[in-house]
């Protein structure tokens, strides 16, 4: 809303009059018409309204990130979206874990093989495994706040889409506009 | 059954004809998943969206966007985005951790095989192999331990 009078691309593109306290002005400048068209496609202007009207004004500039890389990904892939980023995402968290585990095991294995002491004692890696099993269940890990095991139980269950460009920088720093 | 009609239909209070797209995905015992898609999407768009998938991929791009829509609803402001950058962490922590921990298992082999190659004369040198030595050989790999 910076030059005056001139419509931010929303009004521009929904053939209407920039109010001064138009909603979609402070996020959709007019010299990124791709913007606004993308979100508009998949979720509606008026959809996208009611959800900025609904937040608060500090974090309605995250949620229009957050909603036009989300219209970027149904674009691209029109039937997963951004599910099939979060399904392959999920299952590289699953394989990462199986892999500490064992390696894991194997480091205790070889720690109690350098303590002559406590050699007698020493459990098999089968046995060790299943002891990091249960405190992985108490660890960071696998304890995040969103509890991600359960986020698929029916969706996507070969996730033949990877999203190449998932950096922060292109979550947040800049909007992805294809 | 007096009435047939989807979700969807029931919702926007009309005929749900035979060729009901939405019927298929939206079945009248689940008003929650066309509810969530109608807010977030609107229920034409998401006619509009399904009518230009393959019948074959339909069902899952229904529960796609339910999801999303869901998740959009749980979170106002970050929706699907905000469990993927968490995953992504997740997934470079638990990147980080490996790479320490095979580092460790690298150590600890290498420290055997010097004890191995020579029994009896070398045993004092092998105790020389300490953490200092490995990360200077090492300098790649141990920097992510600091």
């Amino acid at each position: 809303m910076g030059s005056g009078n001139s419509p931010c691309a929303s009004c521009k593109l929904l053939r209407r009059r920039c109010a001064k306290d138009c909603i979609f002005a402070p996020y959709f400048p007019s010299d990124d018409p791709q913007k606004f068209a993308i979100v508009h496609k998949v979720f509606g202007a008026s959809n996208v309204s009611k959800m900025l009207q609904e937040l608060p004004i500090h974090q309605r500039a995250d949620a229009v990130s957050s909603l036009v890389y989300e219209a970027n990904a149904r674009v691209r892939d029109p039937v997963y979206g951004c599910v099939g980023a979060i399904s392959y995402l999920q299952n590289q968290v699953s394989e990462l874990q199986m892999q500490l585990a064992v390696a894991q095991a194997e480091i205790l294995c070889i720690q109690m093989q350098h303590e002559p002491s406590v050699a007698a004692a020493i459990p098999n890696p089968q046995q060790i495994m299943e002891f990091q099993e249960q405190n992985n269940n108490n660890n960071e890990l696998t304890h995040h706040h969103h509890h991600h095991h359960q986020y698929l139980n029916f969706a996507a269950s070969s996730s033949n889409v990877i999203h190449d460009s998932l950096s922060r920088e292109t979550l947040f720093g800049h909007d992805m506009v294809s | 059954m007096i009435s047939g009609r989807c979700a969807a239909c029931k919702n926007q209070r009309r005929k749900c004809p035979s060729d009901c797209i939405f019927s298929p995905y939206f079945p009248a015992n689940d008003p929650q998943k066309f509810a969530c898609v109608h807010k977030i999407y609107g229920g034409s768009n998401v006619g509009r969206m399904l009518q230009g998938i393959p019948t074959y991929l339909r069902e899952q791009a229904a529960n796609a966007l339910y999801l999303e829509a869901k998740w959009r609803i749980d979170d106002p402001v970050y929706g699907s985005v905000g469990i993927i950058s968490s995953l992504y962490e997740q997934v470079q922590n638990a990147e980080i951790e490996l790479a320490k921990i095979q580092a460790q298992i690298a150590f600890y082999k290498l420290q055997t095989q010097h004890v191995e190659a020579e029994p009896n004369s070398e045993v004092l040198q092998s105790q020389s192999i300490t953490m200092e030595q490995f990360e200077s050989d090492n300098p790649t790999i141990t920097s992510w331990f600091n």
